[in-house]
């Protein structure tokens, strides 16, 4: 049976989201995707639903939704104290929802973002093989009140779910960005790539699904490049000495010098980092 | 050994292949003439083969296990061919506004660089422009070819909103906004043509190789065009190019 969770209020910023597009970098299209797969990939196993279907992500402050028929539902990646009417429940676990059921969200507790999934997945747009919402690509670009979000119903109550999946919070904490050397990074001088694998950095205000800034700058000598590709991960060094982490929504190419680059697990780490926090690279896998 | 291409890991799920740093059409010849390769090597499920001007990046579905055996693959692969011309290219004809109300900068253009509004659209029509690749925005063409007497600085400041199809200059690049978006470029013209439509498949017609030329039209004609695409009944004028 269709079903529809209603927008009551949509809270600091979520969307629709799954591994995101391939195949379409070639026309200008971002690779899109939940910043946290991790998180996804949890929530979405929980409820036995494929790895990739599509969930809500929820950044730091959580909507209030109303859901219009029985399902169930899991939460993964921060602790953003959700409740359901009003009663706490806990993240990765299997919920029963009945309809009419309120589920809002509290003080964020550890974390930015969260994965809110729902059995089979959410059934809303499909545009260029995947539902992650984007500007231009998708009708909706995030949550907005009034919204609808189309669901499957399961009256099946018998429907298998994994009642405890292991899941390891510990990268909620992580400081630790581990990457691999940029394109352009054998073109710094020494001092310049001690500081960058021995400072300490902290995330800008500045950070978004499309990049996360890093507050603090370094003296950069290196000149720009003639436009190249750049990836989800990859780290560009500014004219003005700032480094610009690329996330989920960046563009296909850059200018900037590419000095590092993270690995995917990293990027789940940083998509969890609110401004203020500190970080530091690490070279290796 | 030859310092180019170089051939590395980028990550763990990419590997990128850069040439000379220069933007040269032989070099595009050359590089579109590896990505074919590089997609019939591969599966194309599990690669995604894109390219710069002087850069093809290989883009795995999963982690890459055997980084060194893959860097090894493709020098072989990058040592024997042999590289053929690219046939199957097109010029794609564009209708361009350049009136007042499109041509925001024209007439500070016009006293930086000495030039009459029709001097600077006839330089601007003139050329051949070849399509090197697509990205920035969804449906952005990174276009080569701009006569040296046009090129400019983009302003100091961005403006804040930028026109769909807003036609512009910035140092030696010359492009059209395919969305509204902030930018710096200084604008000469609109062109209402869309150049990426996520409901057809490819989502844009022009690829990397093609050629584009400007044509200028009236704002009647620009608004009969923008008409026959709002009914879906507009063509692209293109003719093929090359062998």
């Amino acid at each position: 049976m269709e079903a529809e969770i209603e927008v009551l209020h949509p809270g600091l910023f979520s969307s629709i989201q799954d591994f995101g597009r391939r195949g379409f970098q070639k026309y200008g299209v971002p690779f899109s995707g939940a910043m946290d797969r991790q998180a996804l990939k949890t929530a979405n196993l929980i409820l036995r639903n494929k790895a990739d279907a599509a969930v809500l992500e929820i950044t730091q402050m959580g909507p209030k939704l109303k859901f219009s028929a029985t399902t169930k539902i899991a939460i993964s990646g921060a602790n953003l104290s959700p409740r359901i009417n009003n009663s706490e429940i806990r993240n990765n676990e299997v919920i029963k929802i009945n309809a009419g059921d309120l589920l809002s969200f509290g003080k964020p507790q550890l974390g930015m973002r969260a994965y809110l999934a729902v059995v089979d997945g959410f059934r809303t747009e499909k545009a260029l093989e995947s539902r992650s919402w984007y500007e231009g690509i998708t009708a909706n670009e995030k949550l907005e009140k009034g919204m609808t979000l189309k669901y499957w119903s399961s009256e099946n109550e018998k429907r298998e779910t994994n009642a405890s999946v292991k899941f390891d919070a510990s990268y909620l904490t992580s400081k630790e960005i581990r990457v691999y050397p940029g394109p352009e990074f054998e073109l710094l001088s020494q001092t310049l790539k001690t500081q960058l694998l021995q400072n300490k950095f902290s995330i800008d205000k500045n950070n978004n699904r499309m990049a996360v800034q890093l507050s603090e700058k370094l003296e950069n000598l290196l000149k720009p490049i003639i436009t190249g590709p750049v990836l989800p991960g990859t780290v560009q060094l500014t004219p003005g000495g700032n480094l610009i982490v690329l996330m989920r929504d960046c563009q296909t190419t850059g200018g900037y010098p590419r000095v590092l680059q993270l690995s995917e697990h990293s990027l789940n780490i940083l998509a969890q980092k609110k401004t203020g926090e500190e970080v530091h690279f690490k070279s290796g896998s | 050994m030859a310092e180019f291409p170089k051939i590395s890991a980028m990550g763990e799920r990419a590997i990128l292949v850069q040439f000379e740093p220069v933007i040269d059409e032989n070099l595009l010849e050359k590089l579109l003439f590896y990505k074919n390769k590089l997609e019939e090597f591969y599966d194309e499920v599990k690669v995604e083969v894109t390219n710069t001007y002087n850069s093809l990046l290989i883009n795995y579905l999963f982690t890459i296990e055997d980084v060194y055996g893959e860097v090894s693959a493709l020098k072989r692969l990058f040592a024997e061919a042999k590289i053929t011309k690219l046939s199957n290219r097109q010029i794609f004809h564009l209708p361009v506004c350049y009136e007042e109300e499109f041509g925001w900068d024209l007439d500070y253009i016009s006293k930086e660089k000495n030039l009459s509004k029709k001097e600077i659209i006839d330089l601007h029509t003139s050329p051949l422009y070849t399509v090197y690749f697509i990205g920035f925005l969804p449906g952005f063409l990174y276009l080569g070819g701009l006569d040296k007497k046009l090129q400019i600085s983009r302003k100091n400041e961005p403006r804040l909103k930028i026109e769909k199809g807003a036609v512009g200059i910035g140092e030696n690049q010359t492009g059209i906004y395919p969305k509204s978006s902030p930018g710096g470029w200084q604008i000469l013209g609109n062109c209402p043509v869309n150049f990426f439509d996520k409901n057809s498949n490819p989502p844009c017609e022009i690829s990397p190789g093609d050629k584009v030329k400007f044509y200028s039209v009236s704002k009647d004609e620009f608004l009969e065009i923008s008409e026959e695409i709002s009914k879906g009944k507009f063509q692209f004028k293109k003719e093929n190019y090359g062998s």
